[in-house]
């Protein structure tokens, strides 16, 4: 009952605290910078600019978003039934295949907006398929959920790798993927939104699915918080005792929320496959399954957090390209490594200057301590 | 009067709109054992937490040994010489008893020193104070008694010379706390100061020297022990008089509604926790299940409410079968009318991460009276919240409070209120007052006799004997998984006290 540090009001703990954490992975990252000898602040400049200074820059950044919003719900609603899914990557890989299904066998007879549909669900009905089995083998017979999604991220892959190389791949080609996709798997570009606010796009692959994204993350808040099945999987998820005398099926519950994650996952697809690539190609997830494990932690497995969260990834990811081209010294890995110090600031290392800051605010004003901590959402 | 030990001068202390402390004075004097009695939510372990720094007051004084102290963090009140037992104990389950107590005191690397520095140590406390446990044994596999030591060891071994326990008898047996007491006597007689907090005025009565009552955030009085009396106190406590022993009328039972016969469970390890036992509860009357913790009282109420797989036998709900094999899931007998309190509020009974309104439909989720669809129906949870508040008078009456945030006895009212509201037709209750305040307990023993009276079955179990006596109009008593006799309602402590001890039973076996 008593928890060794008081609450902290809302403001602070979704707003400063992640503010403080994002600084320190900027600042660490300045210092790399400084190490292979090139400006830090000038990298700055250039990542933010690279990320929102032209329309085109947003509208890639909003593009990257889009396919980590996708991945990080889909790990926030496992972990809101306390399963931590790894396999989100696999999921996306094998929505893929779905969809790709979809679109080759239809595409010369349909338009976008029919097959847009029918493509939504053969993704969401294979990642869900995806996140089945080791849903299944946890349940059942308490296979550790981490192990199997990691394992079927494996398989996943090379399930891929066949049938891109054999079966999928228009015969003659040379590289490992399907044909490319006629006009009617292709969805339409939002760039035009961009353009309204008087930015120039050259060509760039936000697309609808970004509105898509946004009302899954919409559809994920009201599943958790206004849902039966929701309840259900937030009390299994604090407390699986309790769920068990709420009359809660362990089994029924831990294979509905994998499949919901797993088919979020799968929607992922949607985004490179048909809104960008035109087709489906090997290792097209290229680890923003991954990613959405860090923005699921990030955004506090809040869908609000999550798409803000996805945001920031996104301008990493557009404004890391944007840096690597325009520094030399700074190659791409460089890149990966201050992703990698977000990752390891704001999400594994999350609390560690909470303590601090609690204590501060406890020292200036310890009313506000606990204040909110009456109405503070549990969320 | 003798030199303070501690002094608490004006302490005020809000969460948002709750004072949980306002304008508090305490003073305890060395070397004495001082109780603080007060209703649930009075604000006793707020008060606690502050001079233990889980807390900052918002404004007073702390004065310890005569000296004005800041404590910010339990390392400032561990440097005082403040130690706390907590009632939840805060061990770490798969450590030793000695890994336990030199945590967060070890001095090197290797540990290798610390440990043997430790062990010498805890020899020392140990015969000293009467604390035997054996410092190689696990936690995990300590009984809760054993586990309460090793928290007064740690505090011990920090240094304490002032010891805090806040609830330390609700989860031990008689005989446990019994000793737990001796021990207090004999830290006493070595110049400790002790605050004891609890809701048990007996205790009160039998061992402290001062006694304090807290009332709605407020310190209503001081008294020396040995010139009040339980009324009293309860009195103080309340506000009002208290009916100790509720009164209750003739039973007219009438058919049978929940029939246990050779009831047979096994524990994961494959100890048989009960033993072939069988009984019936009627309409109309209060069964009690009397015995020392750890009997298979757990494990028989989890058996009948579909949590727990049972090995064998059969047992009936309002004449017919309940499926034992672990199909027959709690949800589909609360529909059949049965309603259960578990013992175990805070793993079992409530989601503590949840508000308070979502608690107060577990269980009961899947009723359409809270759905409109597959959506929840807030407007209608909150206004049932509300009321169930309102009618088992759960304070703070905020229904959008955490859970956890509120206090012992009214976590265990927002159960109660759950269960009983739904009007089911039997009604099992593991430990219906743990934890809970006098006022609570008149409270809740007038609702199980009310639900009996209106003809329903009532089955509780519980450690209290008191409280089987008050309640129970038939009383069987639980012995090493076995139903070892069963007795009426004036049944003499002691000869319940023998039958709990297995006596009567060994006899019957020789
Ligand atoms: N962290 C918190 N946030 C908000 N309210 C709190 C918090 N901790 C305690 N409270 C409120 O403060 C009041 C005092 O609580 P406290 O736990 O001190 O009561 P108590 O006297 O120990 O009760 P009990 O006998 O039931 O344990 C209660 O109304 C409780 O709900
Ligand atoms: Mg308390």
């Amino acid at each position: 009952m008593s928890t060794p540090y008081a609450k902290l009001p809302a403001w602070a703990d979704y707003g400063l605290i992640p503010l403080i954490n994002l600084s320190v992975a900027f600042i660490v990252a300045g210092f790399v910078v400084m190490l292979v000898g090139e400006n830090p602040f000038r990298a700055a400049v250039i990542l933010v600019e690279g990320a929102f200074g032209k329309g085109t820059g947003i509208a890639f950044t909003l593009f990257y978003a889009t396919t980590f919003i996708f991945t990080g719900l889909s790990v926030a609603v496992a972990a809101h039934c306390s399963l931590f899914n790894i396999g989100t990557e696999g999921q996306a890989y094998i929505g893929g295949l779905g969809i790709a299904l979809v679109c080759l066998s239809l595409d010369s007879v349909l338009p976008w907006w029919v097959i847009f549909p029918i493509a939504i669900v053969a993704a969401a009905v294979f990642g869900a398929a995806w996140g089945f089995i080791p849903a299944y083998l946890q349940a059942k017979r308490g296979s550790h959920i981490v192990i199997t999604t990691i394992m079927f991220n494996f398989i996943a892959a090379s399930v891929m790798v066949y049938l891109l190389v054999g079966p999928l791949k228009p015969a003659g080609s040379q590289a490992p993927q399907t044909r490319n996709f006629l006009a009617g798997a292709e969805l339409p570009k939002l760039n035009w939104i961009i353009e309204l606010f008087g930015a120039k796009i050259r060509s760039a692959p936000l697309n609808i699915c970004f509105l898509l994204a946004l009302v899954m993350a919409f559809l994920v808040w009201l599943l958790i918080w206004r849902t039966r099945l929701g309840y259900e999987m937030r009390t299994y998820g604090h407390s699986p005792k309790a769920a068990r005398y709420a009359g809660i099926s362990e089994t029924r519950i831990i294979i509905t929320a994998m499949m919901i994650s797993g088919a979020l996952a799968g929607m992922m697809a949607l985004n490179p496959v048909m809104g960008d690539q035109h087709n489906v190609a090997i290792d097209f997830v290229s680890g923003a399954g991954y990613v959405g494990i860090a923005v699921a932690l990030m955004g506090r497995l809040h869908p609000v957090g999550i798409v803000l969260a996805a945001i920031l990834f996104g301008m990493l990811y557009q404004g890391g390209a944007e840096l690597a081209f325009e520094m030399p010294a700074i190659s791409r890995d460089m890149i990966v490594i201050i992703q990698g110090l977000v990752i390891l600031f704001a999400g594994a290392l999350e609390h560690m200057f909470r303590p601090y800051i609690q204590a501060l605010f406890a020292s200036v004003s310890p009313k506000s301590v606990g204040m909110q901590a009456v109405n503070g959402k549990g969320a | 009067m003798a030199q303070a030990a501690i002094e608490l001068i004006g302490i005020n202390k809000s969460f948002g709109a709750v004072r949980a402390n306002r304008d508090i004075n305490l003073e305890v004097a060395r070397g004495t054992i001082h109780g603080i009695v007060g209703e649930n939510g009075a604000g006793k372990s707020t008060l606690m937490s502050i001079l233990y720094g889980f807390y900052q007051a918002d404004s007073g004084e702390i004065r310890v040994g005569g000296k004005p102290v800041s404590i910010n963090t339990s390392n400032d009140a561990i440097a005082l010489g403040i130690g706390m037992v907590h009632q939840h104990f805060m061990l770490v389950d798969n450590f030793t008893v000695l890994e336990n107590v030199i945590l967060g005191a070890e001095n090197d690397a290797l540990l290798k020193s610390s440990i043997a520095k430790a062990r010498s140590e805890l020899d020392r406390l140990e015969r000293e104070y009467g604390l035997e446990v054996d410092p190689d044994a696990v936690i995990e596999e300590l009984p809760v008694g054993l586990q309460q030591r090793v928290e007064i060891l740690k505090a011990l071994y920090r240094g304490a010379e002032i010891l805090i326990l806040d609830e330390p008898t609700g989860v031990l047996t008689p005989a446990e706390a019994d000793h737990l007491f001796r021990i207090l006597k004999q830290l006493k007689d070595q110049g400790k100061t002790i605050v004891l907090i609890t809701h048990k005025l007996r205790e009160i009565m039998a061992i402290t020297d001062t006694v304090s009552v807290m009332r709605q955030g407020t310190m209503v009085a001081t008294r020396v022990t040995k010139e009040t009396t339980v009324g009293e106190l309860a009195e103080l406590m309340v506000g009002r008089r208290v009916l100790l022993r509720v009164e209750k009328g003739q039973s007219e039972a009438g058919a049978i509604r929940l029939s246990v016969k050779n009831l047979t469970v096994k524990d994961s390890r494959g100890v048989t926790m009960v033993d072939n036992v069988s009984f019936d509860v009627r309409g109309g009357e209060i069964v009690g299940i009397a015995g020392v913790a750890g009997n298979g009282q757990s494990e028989l109420l989890e058996a009948i409410s579909g949590i727990r797989h049972a090995v064998s036998g059969e047992v009936m709900l309002e004449g017919k079968p309940i499926d034992l094999t672990g199909k027959a899931d709690p949800g589909e007998l609360r529909d059949r009318g049965l309603a259960h309190v578990p013992e175990d509020r805070h793993h079992v009974g409530l989601v503590l991460a949840f508000e308070e309104n979502e608690n107060s439909i577990l269980g009961y989720h899947d009723d359409e009276r809270y759905l409109k669809g597959p959506f929840l129906d807030i407007d209608a949870i909150m206004a049932d919240a509300k009321d169930k508040i309102e009618k088992y008078d759960i304070r703070p009456g905020n229904p959008r409070l955490k859970t956890a945030n509120f206090s012992g006895g009214n976590q265990q009212k927002i159960v109660l209120a759950r269960e009983m509201e739904q009007d089911p037709g039997v009604l099992i209750v593991g430990q219906p007052t743990r934890g809970v305040d006098v006022g609570a307990i008149e409270f809740i023993h007038k609702r199980l006799i009310a639900m009996r009276d209106q003809g329903k079955a009532v089955l509780v179990v519980s450690v209290e004997l008191d409280e089987i006596r008050s309640l129970s109009d038939r009383i069987l008593v639980m012995f090493a998984g076995r139903v070892v006799g069963e007795r009426g309602p004036d049944a003499t402590e002691g000869e319940l006290g023998l039958l709990m001890a297995g006596v009567e039973h060994q006899e019957a076996a020789e």
